[in-house]
C-alpha cells in the first residue's frame, strides 16, 4: 500500500504529483513533530514554573541561581546533533532535486513579463501551459527575458528560478494525472500574480496525441540551423576549422582550451555566454573578431542554435578532424554528449516508482 | 504640552522640564531627549507602515484585485515592507530605548558623542523625508529587496531616490552603532566590570557590531544600483554584463545580520524584562552574554540561505544550510535560559512581565519555523511562499516590535515619571498575543498549500485562510492602538512612579524618575553583578514592612 494515501486525507498539503512530494511532505511532517514537541516541552515547563512560582509577598526574593554547566552543555548539543539530521535530510533531498538525470524529456521554458513559454523537443510549443507524461523523467531548461521569475508547481514541490542570462534547470517524474497550479514564485512586476498557468500530467498515450495535435513548427535544431546559415554564423564556423572561428562539429560536452590558459567544458552556458559575449572566453589559436548577438537573437533564438550545436555534437565520421588541439575520439563524444533532440522525445522507459 | 503635569507635580528640575522650547528639543544633546524624538520619528512610520498593512489585508479578502490596482497593490507591499523595516524595526529598540537606557544602565552622564547622536537623528529624519517624498511622489514597487534587473531597468518607480534615501538611512544607523561601542567601552562606572553589565547591554554591543560592520554593505549595494538605473552603468543586469545574483548575494550579505540587528535589542528587553519579574538573575548570564556575541559573527556566515533556489552552487547551497543551523543554536540557548530563569523564580504578571512571555511564545515559534526554511530541500518548496511571510513575521513583528513594546511599557515610568492603567496594559498585551497569531498562523498553511507572496489576486481556494489572516490582522489592530491611548492618558492622570516601582536592580532605577539631565546627582558605584535583588532597597522596605505586619 502507498504511503502516500493516508497524507492526502490531511488538509495541510498540496496534491501529491511528483517524484519528490511524499518524502518532502514526511520530511515536513517530521519536523513539524520535532519542533511541537520541544514548543510545547517549552511551553509546558513555562506554565509550569510561572503557576507554581507565582509570587506570594512583594518582599520576597528567591533564592538565587547562577546557572548550570552540564545543563547549558546538554540544551547545546541535543538541538545541534538534532540539527545536524535535518540539515543531512535536506541536503540529500536538495542534491536529488539539484542533480537532473542524463536521460529525461527535455524541455525549453523562458519566462516574459507576465508569460511562461515552453518549448518540446519536437518544436511544439505553448503558453502558460505545461503538458507532461505521467512517469517520465522531465527536465526543465529555463532562462528569462527580462527580469528574474520563478516556476513553481506546488504539486510538484519544485522551483526553480529564471535569472537572465544563464540557464537554470528543474526537473520531476510526474506521478499522478491531473491538472495543477504553476505559479510564478518571484516578484515580477505589475502583472506577477498573473503570472500563472496549468501543469497537465498526462498518460503516455495522450501526451503523444497531444503533441500530434500541437500544430509543429521546426524542431528547434532544424529551427537553430536555419538561424546559424541566415545570421551568417557559417561564414565563419566553417566545419574544418578553416575559418575564422572554430569548428562546431562535434563540439557540444568537450572540455576547449581557452586563450588564457583556462579549460572550459562546452555546454549550453558557455555556448549561450559565447554567443552573448564572444570575447568572454576565446579559444586558443583564435582572436576575439565575433560580434556579439545581444540584443539581435531572443533567448528562445540562442536556445535553438545551442540545440543545432548540440545535434552537429552528435554527428561523426565526417572526416573533418584537422583541429589543432587532437579532438576527443567520436565514442568519447558520444558518452558526455546528450541525446539530440528529436530523440529525446522517446524517453527510456517508466520509472518504477 | 504633555509633560506639563509632570512639572507641576515634580519639585525640582528633570530631563523633561530643565528646559521646555521646541528649540530646546530641537537641539538637545541629551541621550534620553534624542531617545524621545526618535520615538516620535518611528511612531510616525510604525502608523504609516500600519495603514499599508491594512490596506494589504484588505485587497487578500477577496481572492479577486478587486480593492486596489496592480500597480498600487505592489506599491503598497513594498511601502509596507521598507517604511517597517528601515524606519521602524531597525531604529526601534536601539535608538528609543537603547538611547535612553544605555548612558543609565552605565552609570553615565551621556553617551560618547551627544553631538554625533543629535546628528543621526537628523541624518534619520532627512532619509525618512526623502522616503516620505518617495511615497508621495508614486512610490516604488520593487519590493524591499530591490532585486535588480526588475528596479533597475524593469521598474516604472521611484527606485533612485528610494535607494538615495536607504543609502543616508544608514548612516544614522552606522553612527549610532558606533557611538554605543564607545559608550560601552569607556564610559562604564567604576566597578562596572563587563560582567556585570546588563544583558541589555550586551545585547545593544552586539547589534552596534553588526551596524557599524554590515551598514555600508547595504549602503554601497543601493549606491550601485542607483548608478545602474540612471548612468547605464552594468553591474547586475545580464544585458549591461551585470549579475542579477551578485546583487541578491551583496544585499543579504546586509539584511541577514539586519534580521539580528531588530532581534538581538529585543532579546536584551526580554532579559531584563525576565530578570526583574521574576527577581532572578538570568539563569546562565555568560552563556546568554555570549550568545548575542555568536549570532552577531554567525549572522554574517548565513545570508545565502535566502538564495537556495537562485541558481547558486549546489554546494554552496549546503555550506549556507549548515551554518544556519548553527545560528539557531544561540538563540535556542537564550530560550532555554529565560525558561530556566523562571524556575524558582517569583514571578510577578505586570504588564512588561505579559510582553515578555508573548516574546517568549511567537519567538519559539518564529524560530522554529526557521529549522524549516533552513532545510535546503524542503526550502526549494516554501521559499518565496506565504510560510516564508508568516516566519518573518514572527520573528520580526512577534518578537521585535512585542519586546520594543514590553521595553516601551517597562521604561515607561522611568521615561515619564508616571504609571499607565496596568489592567489595560495587560489586556492590550493578550490582544496583541492573539490577534498576532490569528493573523500569520494561517499564513504558514497557505505558504505550505503553495501560495506565493506578493500576490495581488490569488487562486480562490486559498481565501478561507486569507479572510482568517485578516480577522487576526483587526484584532492586532486594536492591540496596538489601545496603548497609544492609555499611554497618553498616563502622561496627565498616571499615578507617579517613584524612582523604581518594578522593585528593579538596574541602576537606572537609582535616580528619580523621570531622571534629572545629568541622570545621576552622584557618582554611581557598582560593586555588584547585575539582578542582585537582596541589594535593592525597594525589596528590603517591603520585607521589612511585612515583617512589622506579622
Amino acid at each position: 500500500m502507498n504511503p502516500s494515501s493516508f497524507l492526502i486525507q490531511i488538509p495541510f498539503f498540496p496534491e501529491q504529483a511528483s517524484n519528490f512530494a511524499l518524502e518532502m511532505d514526511l520530511f515536513y511532517l517530521f519536523l513539524f513533530a520535532l519542533t511541537g514537541f520541544f514548543t510545547v516541552l517549552i511551553g509546558v515547563a513555562a506554565i509550569y514554573f510561572l503557576i507554581k512560582y507565582r509570587r506570594r509577598s512583594q518582599g520576597e526574593v528567591p533564592e538565587q541561581i547562577e546557572g548550570h554547566l552540564k545543563l547549558e552543555i546538554t540544551w547545546t548539543v541535543i538541538p545541534f546533533l538534532i540539527s545536524m539530521v535535518i540539515f543531512a535530510w535536506g541536503a540529500k533531498l536538495y542534491y536529488q532535486m539539484y542533480t537532473p538525470p542524463t536521460d529525461a524529456l527535455e524541455i525549453f521554458v523562458t519566462g516574459k513579463q507576465w508569460m511562461w513559454r515552453a518549448q518540446h523537443p519536437d518544436g511544439q510549443r505553448e503558453i502558460n501551459e505545461l503538458h507532461v507524461p505521467l512517469g517520465r523523467r522531465v527536465k526543465l531548461t529555463m532562462t528569462s527575458e527580462d527580469v528574474i521569475h520563478s516556476y513553481y508547481i506546488p504539486a510538484f514541490r519544485t522551483k526553480t528560478d529564471l535569472v537572465p542570462g544563464r540557464y537554470t534547470t528543474s526537473w520531476f517524474t510526474p506521478t499522478k494525472t491531473g491538472t495543477y497550479h504553476l505559479f510564478c514564485a518571484e516578484y515580477c512586476g505589475t502583472q506577477h500574480s498573473g503570472m500563472i498557468g496549468k501543469v497537465m500530467v498526462m498518460e503516455y498515450s495522450d501526451y503523444q496525441a497531444w503533441l500530434r495535435g500541437v500544430p509543429r513548427e521546426k524542431s528547434p535544431a532544424e529551427a537553430g540551423e536555419q538561424l546559424f546559415t541566415s545570421l551568417a554564423c557559417s561564414n565563419c564556423h566553417l566545419e574544418n576549422n578553416s575559418g575564422r572561428g572554430p569548428s562546431l562539429q562535434n563540439l557540444f560536452g568537450k572540455d576547449v582550451k581557452l586563450a588564457n590558459g583556462a579549460t572550459v567544458k562546452v555546454d549550453e552556458t558557455y555556448l549561450r555566454e559565447s554567443i552573448l559575449n564572444p570575447g568572454a572566453k576565446t579559444v586558443v589559436g583564435y582572436t576575439n573578431d565575433m560580434p556579439t548577438f545581444q540584443g539581435l537573437v531572443t533567448e528562445e533564438q540562442v536556445a535553438m542554435i545551442i540545440q543545432y550545436i548540440k545535434s552537429i555534437g552528435q554527428k561523426q565520421g565526417s572526416g573533418q578532424t584537422a583541429t589543432p588541439a587532437p579532438a576527443a575520439p567520436a565514442p568519447a563524444a558520444q558518452e558526455v554528449g546528450r541525446p539530440a533532440a528529436p530523440q529525446t522525445a522517446k524517453p527510456a522507459a517508466p520509472q518504477g516508482d | 504640552m504633555a509633560s506639563e503635569g509632570i512639572i507641576r507635580s515634580e519639585g525640582r528640575k528633570n530631563y523633561l522640564n530643565a528646559a521646555t522650547t521646541v528649540k530646546s528639543w530641537l537641539l538637545t544633546l541629551d541621550h534620553k531627549r534624542i531617545g524621545l524624538l526618535y520615538l516620535f520619528a518611528i511612531s510616525f512610520f510604525f502608523a504609516l507602515g500600519g495603514i499599508y498593512a491594512t490596506l494589504i489585508r484588505l485587497e487578500l479578502v477577496t481572492p479577486e484585485g478587486d480593492l486596489l490596482t496592480p500597480e498600487m497593490y505592489n506599491r503598497v507591499f513594498t511601502m509596507h515592507g521598507v517604511t517597517m523595516i528601515f524606519f521602524f524595526l531597525i531604529p526601534s529598540i536601539p535608538a528609543v530605548l537603547g538611547n535612553f537606557c544605555l548612558p543609565l544602565m552605565l552609570g553615565a552622564k551621556d553617551v560618547a558623542f551627544p553631538k554625533l547622536n543629535l546628528m543621526s537623528w537628523y541624518v534619520f529624519m532627512i532619509g525618512g523625508s526623502m522616503m516620505l517624498y518617495t511615497m508621495l511622489s508614486g512610490g516604488i514597487d520593487t519590493g524591499w529587496t530591490f532585486y535588480p534587473p526588475y528596479s533597475s531597468i524593469y521598474s516604472n518607480s521611484q527606485v533612485t531616490i528610494a535607494g538615495v534615501s536607504i543609502f543616508i538611512t544608514g548612516f544614522s544607523s552606522i553612527l549610532t552603532g558606533l557611538n554605543f561601542m564607545v559608550t560601552i567601552h569607556t564610559m562604564r562606572a567604576p566597578g562596572l566590570t563587563w560582567f556585570r553589565l546588563p544583558l541589555f547591554v550586551w545585547a545593544h554591543y552586539a547589534t552596534s557590531l553588526i551596524m557599524v560592520l554590515g551598514t555600508p554593505v547595504i549602503a554601497i549595494t543601493v549606491l550601485a544600483l542607483a548608478f545602474e538605473r540612471t548612468l547605464q552603468i552594468g553591474i547586475f543586469d545580464p544585458k549591461l554584463g551585470g549579475d542579477p545574483v551578485l546583487f541578491q548575494h551583496m544585499f543579504w550579505f546586509y539584511s541577514h545580520p539586519a534580521v539580528y540587528i531588530m532581534i538581538l535589542p529585543s532579546m536584551g528587553v526580554i532579559s531584563e524584562l525576565i530578570a526583574t519579574m521574576t527577581r532572578k538573575r538570568i539563569f546562565g548570564y555568560n552563556f546568554v552574554a555570549f550568545s548575542s556575541l555568536a549570532i552577531a559573527v554567525f549572522g554574517f556566515l548565513v545570508w545565502g540561505h535566502h538564495m537556495f533556489t537562485t541558481s547558486q552552487s549546489m554546494y554552496t547551497g549546503m555550506v549556507f544550510s549548515l551554518i544556519s543551523y548553527a545560528v539557531a543554536i544561540p538563540s535556542a540557548i537564550k530560550t532555554f535560559n529565560w525558561t530556566a530563569t523562571i524556575y524558582k523564580g517569583s514571578v510577578s504578571f505586570d504588564t512588561p512581565m505579559i510582553y515578555a512571555l508573548a516574546f517568549l511564545g511567537l519567538f519559539t515559534i518564529g524560530g522554529m519555523t526557521g529549522l524549516f526554511l533552513a532545510a535546503l530541500g524542503l526550502d526549494v518548496h516554501l521559499q518565496d511562499t506565504y510560510f516564508v511571510v508568516a516566519h518573518f513575521h514572527y520573528v520580526m513583528v512577534g518578537s521585535a516590535v512585542i519586546g520594543f513594546l514590553g521595553g516601551l511599557h517597562y521604561w515607561w515610568p522611568k521615561i515619564t515619571g508616571r504609571m499607565y492603567s496596568e489592567a489595560l496594559g495587560r489586556i492590550s498585551a493578550i490582544i496583541i498575543f492573539v490577534g498576532f497569531n490569528l493573523t500569520f498562523f494561517p499564513q504558514f498553511v497557505l505558504g505550505q498549500l503553495g501560495m506565493p507572496r506578493r500576490y495581488h489576486a490569488y487562486v480562490p481556494e486559498y481565501q478561507v485562510l486569507h479572510v482568517l489572516s485578516s480577522a487576526g490582522a483587526s484584532i492586532l489592530a486594536i492591540g496596538f492602538i489601545l496603548p497609544v491611548f492609555y499611554l497618553a492618558w498616563s502622561l496627565m492622570y498616571g499615578e507617579k512612579a517613584g524612582a523604581n516601582p518594578w522593585m528593579a536592580a538596574g541602576l537606572e532605577w537609582q535616580t528619580p524618575s523621570p531622571p534629572p539631565t545629568e541622570n545621576f546627582t552622584y557618582q554611581p558605584v557598582v560593586t555588584h553583578e547585575p539582578y542582585e535583588f537582596e541589594q535593592v532597597p525597594e525589596i528590603k522596605q517591603a520585607r521589612e514592612a511585612e515583617l512589622l505586619r506579622a
